[in-house]
Formats: structure tokens, sequence, C-alpha cells
């Protein structure tokens, strides 16, 4: 079973604590979010876990390995992707990612295959021969991605993964890290996109100021620190009576507030998941108000998020 | 995803198999690179230039075949090796940091220490290339022009490649120095270029003590082997100086093992050095 560990792990620069005695251990088949603030330590952590930089004080673990001391053990079976990573421009993506197949010990007769499939995954297919001096910062980063995919690794530490995509190409990168999810791998991303750590993964970290605030699986974070609320934002065409409007929408199960933004706006906060969503856009609907639009405003994520991340400021 | 069907349970090459595979891909980017050409280029015409230069002889071209080769090759290989070392060597580290390359290898299952032997030498293969050139130059104004090679010839020469491995090393140790590629390019070029000869003539000049701590002393024997006798190790000389009173100078010359052991300690030295930089160097 894939795991990794933090014990103590500390990161100073002069007086700067970048990260403070961070313990924390991850194992299994699951996909963790490592949420936090710019500047919380997010990056460090991962940098950490893949040798990029080393610890001032403590140890990272990858399968109960130390990854300072035991390098080659501890990587050999870790896809990663760190920051934006460049690649030799005059090589192609065929040439690169061969390099690091060969780097990780994919034996010769499947590496043509493999390389060929994780270059289909994120779709550079038309692209895999030509030199990469010449590509996009979206096309290298999934290059990127399909070098951490090489040679079918049991963990993935991903920093930001979707960064410098266009909106398809970040759907299509969730849509990887979903399929990976349940294929005996443990997936440690970190992201400032909370729908998207939402969307993806079972359980969420949370870091700040270089400390672990809570790590815990996701229906448990929400629940203990957003209050369980999610709010929509509904859009009319034309101005009701607000106070009957509210009153009304506040009498519904599981509604816990309704208030106007504006004329034609309204915020309902309400506790539950999408079923509940959709039971009450059926029921404004049939109010026959004329509603346009109807959009999720914040998740319980996003609460839980802001009132742990506001209570170490 | 198809490619689930692997297992990764491959082992991983040993770290000199790893520092092969670096070497491959490195040179493969070197050797596409524009910087290549331009140093291509630059050889050819130094080589061309000393051809022209050759072809009318002046009274300094001396006409016996090892003369010939001192003053052809042993006053020019000298630069095409620092030009090479500093065109390859200058920035291979720094660039891993600069350009962020080393994202892309170093969070894999590799030591540091392969991924710098194996730049190292695909920087030490590209540069043996402009030597090669330089050297089927050289031969070829030799052949048409006093129809001959010394063995000599063969000395200095080996004796240039071996200042190659001390340069390209010293080079990758300013490039493990800093993470800036210009910063690490400048100090290469204006230490190699610049200052040790300053230094080397301001100390044989004014302080009169051999200069054994200069790498470019030591290459010194690339020359020499072509003089024949070879060089005394000192000579001195009376001259009268500024207020008419008699000065004596000192010229000094490295010996083959001399000049052998100042590049083998610079290029031992400036290698553990920069290795330990470059493994300790953190990537933020």
């Amino acid at each position: 079973m894939p795991s990794i560990e933090a014990v103590n792990l500390t990161k100073q620069y002069g007086s700067f604590i970048a990260l403070s005695n961070l313990n924390l251990k991850i194992e299994g088949t699951k996909c963790v979010g490592f949420l936090g603030p710019n500047g919380s330590g997010k990056t460090t952590t991962l940098k950490m876990f893949t040798d990029l930089i080393r610890p001032s004080k403590g140890e990272a673990l990858i399968n109960g390995v130390n990854v300072h001391t035991q390098k080659k053990k501890a990587l050999a079976s870790v896809g990663t992707l760190i920051e934006t990573p460049e690649i030799y421009a005059s090589l192609t993506p065929r040439e690169a990612l061969t390099m690091i197949a060969e780097i990780r010990g994919v034996p010769h007769a499947e590496r043509k295959k493999q390389v060929e499939e994780v270059v289909a995954e994120v779709r550079m297919e038309e692209w895999i021969d030509k030199r990469v001096g010449r590509f996009s910062k979206g096309m290298k980063q999934r290059i990127c991605i399909a070098s951490a995919l090489l040679n079918n690794p049991t963990l993935l530490l991903l920093d930001e993964p979707t960064t410098g995509l266009d909106p398809r190409g970040m759907s299509e990168v969730r849509d990887i890290i979903k399929s990976l999810k349940g294929k005996n791998r443990l997936i440690f991303m970190s992201s400032h996109l909370l729908g998207e750590v939402s969307d993806v993964c079972d359980e969420v970290a949370l870091i700040d100021h270089g400390k672990l605030i809570v790590y815990d699986t996701l229906p448990n974070v929400t629940s203990k620190f957003s209050g369980g609320n999610n709010v929509v934002e509904v859009g009319l065409v034309r101005p009701v009576d607000s106070k009957i409007l509210t009153q009304t929408i506040k009498s519904w199960s599981d509604v816990t507030n309704a208030e106007k933004i504006d004329d034609k706006n309204y915020k309902i906060s309400f506790v539950g998941g999408l079923e509940v969503q959709e039971r009450i856009l059926n029921e404004i609907v049939k109010l026959n108000i004329g509603v346009i639009s109807y959009k999720p405003a914040s998740s319980e994520l996003e609460d839980a998020y802001l009132k742990l991340i506001t209570a170490t400021l | 995803m198809t490619q689930k069907n692997f297992e990764s349970k491959n082992t991983v090459p040993g770290s000199i198999a790893q520092a092969g595979i670096i070497t491959k891909n490195t040179l493969l980017d070197y050797i596409r690179s524009r910087r290549f050409y331009i140093l291509l280029s630059i050889t050819v015409l130094i080589g061309l230039l000393l051809t022209i230069v050759a072809y009318y002889r002046p009274q300094f071209f001396p006409s016996s075949e090892l003369g010939f080769y001192s003053t052809w090759w042993g006053i020019s290989v000298s630069f095409v090796v620092v030009l090479s070392a500093i065109f390859f060597g200058g920035d291979a580290i720094s660039g891993e940091f600069q350009n962020k390359t080393g994202y892309f290898g170093v969070p894999n299952p590799i030591r540091r220490s392969s991924i710098y032997v194996g730049k190292w030498f695909a920087a030490l293969i590209a540069s043996t290339v402009m030597i090669v050139v330089f050297t089927v130059i050289a031969v070829g104004n030799g052949l048409y022009f006093v129809s001959g090679v010394p063995y000599q010839f063969g000395e200095s020469l080996l004796f240039s490649w071996i200042y190659l491995v001390a340069v390209l090393s010293f080079t990758f140790f300013f490039s493990s120095l800093f993470k800036s590629s210009s910063i690490s390019i400048l100090v290469s070029a204006i230490l190699l270029l610049v200052v040790f000869s300053l230094v080397n003539e301001i100390i044989v000049r004014f302080v009169q003590i051999e200069p054994w701590f200069l790498i470019n002393y030591g290459a010194q024997i690339i020359g020499s082997v072509l003089a024949s006798p070879y060089p005394p190790h000192q000579t001195s000389v009376s001259a009268p100086g500024f207020r008419g009173e008699t000065v004596q100078i000192n010229t000094f010359n490295a010996s083959i093992p001399e000049g052998l052991a100042i590049m083998g300690i610079y290029f031992a030295v400036t290698a553990i050095i920069g290795l330990i930089l470059f493994e300790r160097k953190e990537f933020n």
C-alpha cells in the first residue's frame, strides 16, 4: 500500500520558517488534496518529497524510505509534477519521455508503447515528434503530466497540475486524475482550486503558515468546519416581492437562509449535496418568478477553507 | 487509461547507466542547439584565418615541421579549448535552475551526481568534436605547408584534451556555484580568458615566482612540447631597469609532469566541489 509520511518536517530559510514540524501520514489508494494559501508551504512540502530541496529538520518518507538518504529507492515508483518544469527545448516529447522512461527503468520492449500511451492520455499525439521549444506553456505542462504517468507509478505527487492549462485542458487533467484513482495509487496533489479538490479528492490536508491545520476526509472537513452550508445564487428576469420570496424559500426543508442581493438576485444557503440543490431549483422554478440563472456561489469546502484560514491569521 | 497494464516493478538502472542516459540526451540537445553550430563556425573560422596566415608565411611563421605546428596550433588551440568549455560547461548546471529543466529530471529515481556526471560527459564529447575539427584543419595545414606531422603534435593534442577535461570541470564548478546562466558563463569566461592570463603576467613579471597555482600555466605544456628542445623550467635574464640598475627577469615553463599535475588537481578539486555544490543546491 503506497504511503507518504512527513515526520517533523521543517524548512527554514534564515529566520523565515516555510514549514514547521509537519507531521502527516497518508496511506492507501486515494486522492488527497493539499490546500493552503500562497506561501503556506505546500510546494515546499512537495519539493522535499522529491529531493528538490532538503529539509532543515525532520524526514520525508515515501513507502517508509527516506527521500534524502535513499532517493532512488524512495522515488522508484513515484510520478511527479512540481511547479511547471521545462523540457530541453530541442528534444521532442518522444525523446524527453523516453529519457524519463529509461531513467525509471521501463524495459526497452515496453518503452515505445508506454511513451505513446501517456502522450495519447494527455492528447498530444500529433505533437509527439515536434520539438518542445515551440510548445506553449500548456502543451509543456501536458507533456510533464505524461512524464509523471510513465511506468505506472503507485504514487503521484502533483503540484497544481492544472496550472497553465486552458479550461478544456484543466477538465481533461481532472478526468485523468479521476481515472487514476482506485487503481492501487495514492495521489497527493496541491491546488488553489477548491472546486477541483472537491471534484477530484477523497481527503484534504489544509496547511497555513507552514503548519498543518487539518487532515481528514472531505465530508468530515466540510461538516466540521463549514457549518454544512452550500450557497447558490438565483437570477431573476424581473424584480419580485423580496419579503414573500425569502420567507417562502426559507420555509423549505434543508434551506438555512435566503437573502436578497439586489432586486433581481438572491442568495440561498442550504445543507446537503447535489440532490438538495436540484430539489431547490425545481421548487423555485415552480414559483414561476422568472428564473434565468442558478449557480453555486460557494461550496462547503470553500466555507471550511475560509473559516480555517481566517482562524489562523 | 491503457498504460495500467504495465507493472511498475521494473528495476531502476544503476547510477552509471543513468549517467549514460543523461549524456545521450544532453548531447542530442547540444548537437541540435544553435550554440553548437556557432562554436563550430568560430572553430572553423579560427582555422581558416590561421590557414590564410600560414599561406602568406610571415617571418614569425617557421618553416620547420615542429616550428610550424608550434606557431599554428600551440598558440590557438588553448583558445578553442576554453571557448568550448565556456559554451558547453558555462551554464550546464545553472541552466537546470534558471531554465527549470531541473524540475523535469531531478524529481526522478536518479542521483544528482548521475545528472552532473552525465551532463559533464555530454559537454566533453561536444567539446571534443570542436577539438577534432580544429585538429583536422591543423593537420591539413601541416601536410600542405610542411608535409608532415611530428609525433610531438600527438602529445600536444593529448595535452590539449587533458586541458579540456580540466577546464570543463572548472566551468562546471562555476555553473554549480550560481543559479543564473549568464552569471556563471560570464564569470567562467572572464576568469579563463582574462583574469588568469593577467594574474600569470603580473606574478611572473613583478612577483617573480612560479605561478604553479594557475591552470593556464599548467596548460603551457601544450605549446612547450612542440618546442625543440623543451624549454627550461626557469630562465633568468638580466635587463636594465628604469633607473639604470640591472634587474633579473625570470620566466617559467611548466615541465610536463608539473603541467599534468596542475591540470589534474584543477580537474579533481573543481569536480568534487562542483558535485558537492550541485548535491546541496536547492530548487527554490
